[in-house]
């Protein structure tokens, strides 16, 4: 459902980044893996819309992204990619079921309270609803950052690097909060990473 | 959950930013919306009341003080004039209709006008309740006299000396109410009508009991008395020219027009009013510079915001009316605080003010006040332009992947 093909990127300052080929089927969980530098973040830019690679072309579900104008690629990945950031990056002045809505708002859908409350109720934090990001600790950020990025049902879920500052305990609790939520959700799971832990948990791999 | 609910919610996380600009806003525009309404009320009640008057006759002195004392009953009369001179006047056959009045003593801060029925016929007057006058001591008074005073048709009073304050009661003769006239909207609202007799009267027996004089008093012909001013409407308006000429040249009295002193009065009162103006504007502008400072500085950490809701799927064009909508939103707010400010302050000052005869209210509006709304918004958007631009500068996955 994902592929991409024959993309490259060149950078202003005169970087070029070549990526191989890379098919993902619907909800296969995979690794994306490079030292940094290797261009992980570019990939993922690329693949969500938001970066135009200087060549190649990105299908998911057979829509070629970068023929979409912008206003429609920003609606497509709203609509069908949930993106985790390596910080948790919410609203400050919104709560925590605003912040739900607010992806639902600005993808154009309408807000489906019940399913923002069951999905915090998934990650163990419904009785945060009400709170502001700036009462949450690390980890509850966390998990509203993924809960976030499931609110419209994406078929495609990306992390980036979402276990670099935790410790040993609290990321593997992550990885299996997005690897079971992916399958619960029913999206395809992209984890970019050079975290050695993760791969313990995932087989697929892409590497840069 | 929409754009307005995250600007407001925006908005109120920085609150104290908020309330700077929004105060700033309401400043520039209360100050504005108290000019806009205090020179219509007054250019309205100047024109209102002077409105059928060609031309006052009265003694030498300042004509502004002679319209202002005789037209809009605020300054004191510039002294007197012999009847006898006025009534010649009065025979003159440019004119259409001469009003005598007689000033000097007040009740409670409202004048005590004596004049005949002329008077009722140049400002249109009708009873409310009772009769006009016709005997001396006998009054007609105006509607906002009788509300304040709660005088009512029967009632008697002792008029005090001079315009304003209750010094010297004459004590010698009450005066009798006779009637209640109808609220007018202009100044005989604000007066107490009698006949020159009886102005004469109060003044006479003061004299009388220092010189004892009072049956040669009242035998003189009214040919030897005084009055203060004669209000004239011309039969054609050629008088314009011929008439005043005549009488500042050929008789011992002044004539001044009330639309000529009105102008000069207003003429005199607008630098006061441009300088206003121009500090609100300068208010005005300090609001915008500093919407558009606290938008812009704001805009270094919503940046992380911005590129997130992209991220969630919102447009650029999206997001940039919602940094404009913010920027309105504060400035719109302003306005109509500003507005509200305005009418409430020029009430309060009405309150306060001294001389009844030319109250200012803040319970009117005026549809220049719509302009002071739009002025706002402009201002808002004008304020949010740039920072609002930076949206679709910003490079977000850039913005994210770095820490913030």
């Amino acid at each position: 459902m994902i592929k991409i093909s024959s993309l490259a990127h060149v950078y202003e300052k005169g970087r070029r980044l070549k990526f191989p080929y890379w098919e993902i089927a619907d909800m296969e969980h995979w690794l994306l893996l490079g030292a940094s530098g290797s261009g992980k973040s570019t990939l993922l830019n690329i693949i969500s819309g938001l970066l135009e690679p200087s060549q190649g072309e990105v299908l998911i579900n057979g829509t070629d992204l970068y023929t979409l104008p912008a206003r429609g690629r920003d609606r497509f990945r709203g609509r069908h990619i949930g993106i985790i950031f390596q910080r948790p990056h919410l609203i400050r002045s919104l709560d925590v079921f605003d912040n739900l809505a607010l992806s639902a708002v600005m993808a154009g859908l309408p807000v489906d309270h019940e399913r923002n409350l069951s999905l915090l109720h998934d990650l163990g934090i419904g009785e945060l609803a009400k709170n502001y990001p700036d009462q949450l600790s690390q980890g509850q950020l966390q998990r509203v950052s993924v809960a976030r990025a499931l609110v419209n049902k994406p078929d495609l879920l990306i992390a980036d690097e979402p276990t670099s500052s935790l410790d040993d305990e609290n990321a593997n609790q992550v990885i299996q909060m997005l690897t079971t939520q992916a399958k619960d959700n029913g999206a395809a799971l992209i984890i970019a990473t050079h975290d050695r832990r993760v791969r313990d948990h995932i087989t697929k791999t892409y590497l840069l | 959950m929409n754009i307005f609910k995250i600007s407001s919610k925006n908005l109120v996380r920085n609150k104290l930013t908020t309330i700077l600009n929004i105060i700033l806003v309401a400043f520039g525009v209360g100050i504005l919306s108290i000019l806009f309404l205090a020179s219509t009320q007054i250019s309205n009640k100047l024109e209102k009341n002077a409105k059928d008057i060609d031309l006052v006759v009265g003694a030498k002195g300042s004509p502004l003080q002679l319209i202002l004392s005789s037209v809009y009953h605020i300054d004191y009369p510039t002294g007197n004039i012999p009847a006898k001179d006025a009534y010649k006047l009065m025979q003159n056959p440019m004119v259409k209709r001469a009003v005598p009045l007689a000033l000097g003593d007040n009740y409670n801060g409202y004048r005590i006008v004596g004049t005949d029925s002329t008077f009722s016929n140049l400002y249109g007057l009708s009873i409310q309740k009772g009769s006009f006058w016709h005997k001396d001591l006998e009054v007609t008074l105006g509607s906002t006299v009788a509300l304040t005073s709660g005088l009512k048709i029967g009632d008697s009073f002792f008029g005090a000396h001079g315009l304003t304050g209750n010094g010297d009661v004459h004590k010698q003769h009450a005066y009798e109410v006779k009637g209640i006239l109808k609220p007018q909207g202009n100044i005989t609202d604000n007066l107490i009508l009698t006949n020159i007799g009886s102005v004469y009267k109060m003044h006479e027996e003061k004299h009388a009991e220092g010189h004892s004089h009072v049956s040669a008093a009242e035998a003189k012909e009214i040919n030897d008395k005084e009055i203060t001013a004669l209000l004239i409407q011309y039969k054609s308006p050629m008088s314009v020219i011929l008439f005043p000429r005549m009488v500042n040249q050929s008789t011992n009295m002044q004539a001044a027009s009330p639309a000529m002193e009105s102008a000069r009065l207003f003429s005199l009162i607008g630098v006061g009013i441009d300088t206003l103006q121009w500090f609100a504007i300068f208010i005005m502008g300090i609001a915008a510079l500093s919407i558009f400072i606290s938008l812009y500085n704001a805009m270094k950490e919503r940046k992380y915001d911005l590129a997130i809701m992209r991220c969630l799927g919102a447009s650029k064009s999206k997001l940039f009316f919602l940094v404009m909508f913010e920027g309105v939103l504060v400035t719109f707010i302003g306005a109509c605080l500003g507005l509200l400010i305005g009418h409430v302050a020029l009430e309060v000052i009405g309150a306060y003010q001294e001389s009844s005869q030319a109250k200012l209210t803040g319970l009117t509006a005026i549809p220049q006040e719509v302009y002071l709304i739009w002025i706002g918004l402009f201002i808002g958007a004008l304020a949010s332009l740039i920072p609002a631009m930076q949206i679709y500068k910003v490079d977000i996955a850039e913005t994210l992947t770095k820490n913030r």
